[in-house]
């Protein structure tokens, strides 16, 4: 059990990717987990992978919710493929159990607008939406092409941001302690992921060639950050979308409000005359992304950036190698399954976006801060492929050691303070810094450093 | 395969198993039987140096654990724990042969109760508990004990529901609540409240501590060493009827304890186990009183005499109130049938459980009216539930290596030349656990007139049919040690 915090009783309904990733996730975290889902097999096997317990029925029924147990559940989260059934599963289960907390996935772009009210009316306590979120991650980082990965801290003040070193790069062979001279501004890199394994440098370490740097920066440094490592930044004009699903959706609806050019090329021609009516400014083309063809004809090298979201992951990792060796500036590519992430390492992709990922992410924080009401995480995300977090925590009067320099202060092991905010002034801690009351601290863990408030930090 | 996660397994079995010899010990210590304080010392120091040293060997382990490391390391581990089990019997000269000690040990681990001990009483008090001890310890399983234990964290993976599925018998096996460690515990908890509940009972009828504690341990697995050459048979019938009732409490499946605690008494008597258990049982009490009246002098002895027994064969116990080898064959026969049948799934009982031979007569009835209306689709089900068709063949693939076993153990062992019923019973009471069968091996009689070989062969025999079959038959599979 994780320090400080009570096991939570959660139960999930529908054992698919999303599920099954949370079911991964919590069952670590020593929650007591029940798995609803209508397939027995995939049950089965949930079951004898994790420690959990499994239901066979449809989760949206009384019978089968009371068989899991609802009456004393803390939480159900809702995660079927259908949006109907996880909202009938959740109001079902509310009516059960008016103390659970109900987390629905709603994914049908048509009640993306009446979101808000959905919440209040069936009394759900989150909704996610895995393509939005990974649609407004891609949004990101088409405007900062120079990151492979940007996540942001302290109300956007404060990012961490993945940079992968390559044989031109001027952080070759430097080490640490050198790194300001270079870039000119202050920035802390946090985590460097070598050969898949993760770890928190020393001042001491130098930066080899494919490591990639995990780096904390205030948001005003980032440009900067660029300018002094000598990648060119320039903003995208004109976007190449693979795969007009949900992502493509949300995200060329985006784009276009700002005046990007999008194109979206899609296999279904029913889908593309859906898209071209509900997105006026796009550019649909019907056809196969994987033809070299269609996408040199389309002017794949000439492009300023390239996301590929087909449903299949393999047809994205060989569309987005050929847009890369085709010359494409930025190259953004989804994957459902992140079991191989060792591989997708070693093949130079660029920005990999994993919208079940986020999701989960984005549960797991709701889960923390239900388990631990006071001083919980405002944000967590994972970083080099989860194995380290970074989480941001409010500084409150049960902190201790305020108002102490850092250097004074004893930390766990594989724990970084990464970055203080106070009100608008954002600061990359030093040995003298100190934090109070009101700060927002930004704290890097290695995986298995669990935490659930600042105080675990201290030794 | 992943030996070193094994062998880190085994390694805190032997230290759960030293740990469990040490009550023994001080009993040898205080009554100051040398030569049985030499044999525990000397097991206990096996075990530990053992623990450790595949400890350091297997210190970095890696998780990965699947299906086929979790039946192996449960059959593994049940032979290393007999092996060093033996040692006490064998060391303090207690039971001098090797083989013998062997198998008076497997005989309690597995709860079988077969002994081959001709003067009981003659063991000194510390070998006796341990004896007994070990019933306590193999009915509910020594790795469900360690998954009770384990520190959370470090088994949190589904891997453990291996490990639960080979030790628990039943075609069913499922986790009470989401976590194992918790579901670990509240059967461990359970056993241990019902069996210190039937030590008060029993000390109620001023049965001495230490016999009430070593016929506790001896009814709460299930397994039946007596510690008098006459198993209960000289205790006062209240003594009797208190273990009469206990054996069948032991025979009931623990989840049917847990829906009590939880107050779903609704569910426990819907339970279609249950309900034939309890059927069967007063059914063959009925039978046998019936077509033994006359046999002793009373209408309450009678009666006495034979629910004892069936409830001693049926939860496969094997404990005895009175030698039923002179009781007219339709009785033995009835009491043959229930041996096969055995107690509940999900006890602490053998054979090849109601809940099973339910699944079977269903799956078998719906076959035949398929053979009728070829195109009819019918589900079997189970308190309500469909089961699934893969439940069904497993079942049936149980069935299957259950009679194959059974078949080949009697052939095996009929080369010693013993009459057909001892050979056939001995299989049959070895095999399902239950001790004592008929004729050369009756209640009155042991096993020590079989040979060395035909021990090995029940040794065996015990060993499967306590690990529900599988486990045993995987390590004598060639493809099991094949690949890594």
């Amino acid at each position: 059990m994780p320090p400080g915090g009570n096991a939570v009783k959660i139960i999930i309904a529908g054992d698919g990717k999303v599920g099954l990733s949370l079911t991964q996730m919590l069952s670590e975290e020593g929650h007591d987990l029940t798995l609803i889902d209508s397939n027995q097999r995939v049950l089965d096997s949930s079951v004898e992978r994790y420690d959990v317990m499994g239901v066979q029925g449809n989760c949206a029924s009384m019978r089968v919710l009371e068989s899991a147990d609802v009456q004393h559940a803390d939480l159900l989260i809702a995660a079927t493929s259908l949006d109907e059934v996880n909202l009938l599963c959740c109001m079902t289960a509310q009516g059960l159990n008016s103390k659970l907390h109900t987390i629905a996935r709603i994914r049908n772009p048509e009640y993306g607008k009446q979101i808000f009210t959905m919440r209040d009316v069936y009394k759900l306590s989150l909704m996610v939406n895995p393509e939005k979120q990974a649609a407004r991650e891609i949004e990101r980082l088409i405007k900062y092409p120079g990151f492979l990965q940007r996540d942001t801290f302290a109300r956007s003040r404060v990012e961490i941001v993945e940079l992968r070193v390559d044989e031109t790069s001027r952080l070759k062979d430097v080490p640490l302690r050198d790194l300001d001279s270079i870039v000119k501004c202050k920035v802390l890199v946090c985590v460097v992921s070598r050969d898949g394994v993760a770890e928190i440098p020393d001042g001491n370490f130098v930066i080899r060639t494919g490591d990639r740097l995990f780096v904390t920066a205030p948001a005003e440094n980032l440009t900067l950050l660029l300018k002094n490592l000598g990648i060119i930044t320039y903003k995208a004009k004109r976007v190449m979308i693979c795969g007009g699903g949900r992502i493509g959706y949300y995200l060329a609806e985006q784009l276009t409000k700002h005046g990007v050019q999008v194109q979206i090329i899609e296999q279904d021609e029913a889908r593309c005359v859906e898209l071209a009516e509900r997105l006026p400014d796009a550019y649909v083309i019907h056809g196969d992304a994987s033809n070299q063809y269609l996408l040199e004809s389309e002017g794949v090298e000439t492009c300023d950036a390239l996301v590929t979201m087909t449903g299949m992951d393999e047809m994205n990792l060989i569309i987005s190698l050929y847009g890369k060796k085709c010359g494409a500036h930025q190259v953004i590519t989804k994957v459902g399954h992140t079991d191989n992430s060792s591989i997708y390492d070693s093949l130079e992709l660029g920005s990999l976006i994993c919208p079940k990922e986020l999701c989960c992410a984005n549960i797991l924080r709701y889960v923390r801060a239900m388990q631990n009401t006071e001083g919980a995480a405002l944000t967590v995300h994972n970083i080099a492929d989860g194995q380290a977090e970074a989480l941001e925590f409010l500084v409150d009067e049960k902190t201790r050691h305020i108002g102490e320099p850092l250097k004074n202060i004893r930390t766990k092991k594989n724990v970084l303070i990464a970055c203080i905010s106070h009100g608008s002034k954002t600061a990359i801690p030093s040995g003298d810094s100190v934090f109070n009351k009101g700060d927002t601290v930004i704290v890097v863990a290695k995986d298995g450093t669990r935490l659930l408030q600042l105080n675990d930090i201290f030794e | 395969m992943n030996y070193k996660m094994m062998g880190k397994f085994i390694s805190q079995i032997l230290m759960v198993e030293a740990g469990f010899m040490l009550p023994a010990l001080l009993i040898s210590l205080f009554d100051g039987e040398t030569n049985a304080v030499r044999g525990f010392v000397m097991a206990i120091a096996v075990a530990v140096v053992v623990s450790l040293g595949l400890y350091l060997l297997c210190r970095k382990s890696q998780k990965r654990f699947y299906a086929k490391e979790g039946m192996v390391c449960v059959g593994i581990s049940w032979i290393c724990m007999s092996l060093i089990g033996c040692l006490p019997f064998c060391v303090s000269g207690e039971i001098p042969h090797f083989l013998d000690a062997l198998f008076e040990i497997v005989s309690g681990f597995t709860t079988t109760g077969a002994s081959i001990l001709s003067d009981v009483e003659a063991l000194s008090r510390g070998i006796m508990y341990w004896r007994s001890f070990s019933h306590w310890l193999g009915g509910m399983g020594v790795l469900v004990f360690l998954l009770a234990l384990a520190p959370s964290g470090e088994h949190s993976n589904g891997f453990t529901m291996h490990l639960l599925r080979a030790e628990s018998p039943g075609p069913n096996v499922g986790k009470l609540v989401p976590k194992m460690k918790t579901t670990a515990r509240i059967l461990y908890l359970i056993y241990i409240l019902l069996t210190v509940l039937n030590i008060m009972f029993l000390t109620f009828g001023d049965m001495p501590m230490f016999d009430a504690v070593c016929t506790a341990f001896g009814t709460a697995g299930t397994g039946g060493f007596g510690i008098r050459n006459d198993s209960i048979a000289s205790y006062s019938p209240y003594i009797q009827n208190v273990c009469t009732v206990f054996m069948l409490l032991f025979g009931v499946n623990f989840s049917c304890y847990y829906l009590l605690l939880i107050r779903q008494v609704k569910a426990v008597f819907r339970d279609e186990e249950l309900r034939m258990y309890v059927g069967i049982v007063i059914a063959s009490i009925v039978l046998i009183t019936l077509n033994i009246r006359g046999y002793y002098d009373t209408i309450g002895e009678t009666i006495r005499h034979a629910a004892f027994q069936v409830a001693s064969i049926i939860t496969t116990t094997g404990f005895a109130t009175t030698d039923f080898d002179l009781w007219p064959s339709f009785s033995k026969g009835i009491l043959l049938a229930l041996m096969l049948l055995g107690a509940c799934a999900g006890s602490t009982g053998g054979g090849l459980k109601c809940g099973r031979a339910l699944l079977i007569i269903k799956n078998l009835c719906r076959n035949m009216r398929r053979l009728l209306n070829p195109k009819r689709v019918e589900v079997v089900r189970f308190n309500g539930h469909a089961v699934g068709e893969q439940v069904l063949e497993n079942t049936n693939t149980y069935l299957a290596a259950y009679v194959a076993i059974l078949l080949v153990s009697f052939l095996l062992i009929s080369m010693d030349g013993l009459s057909m019923t001892t050979n056939l019973s001995a299989v049959t009471a070895c095999f399902n656990n239950i001790g004592p069968g008929f004729d050369a091996v009756g209640a009155t009689c042991n096993y020590s007139v079989f040979s060395g070989f035909s021990k090995v062969i029940l040794i065996l025999d015990m060993l499967a049919g306590r690990l529900e079959i599988f486990p045993m038959l995987l390590l004598a599979s060639k493809s099991t040690w094949r690949h890594s």
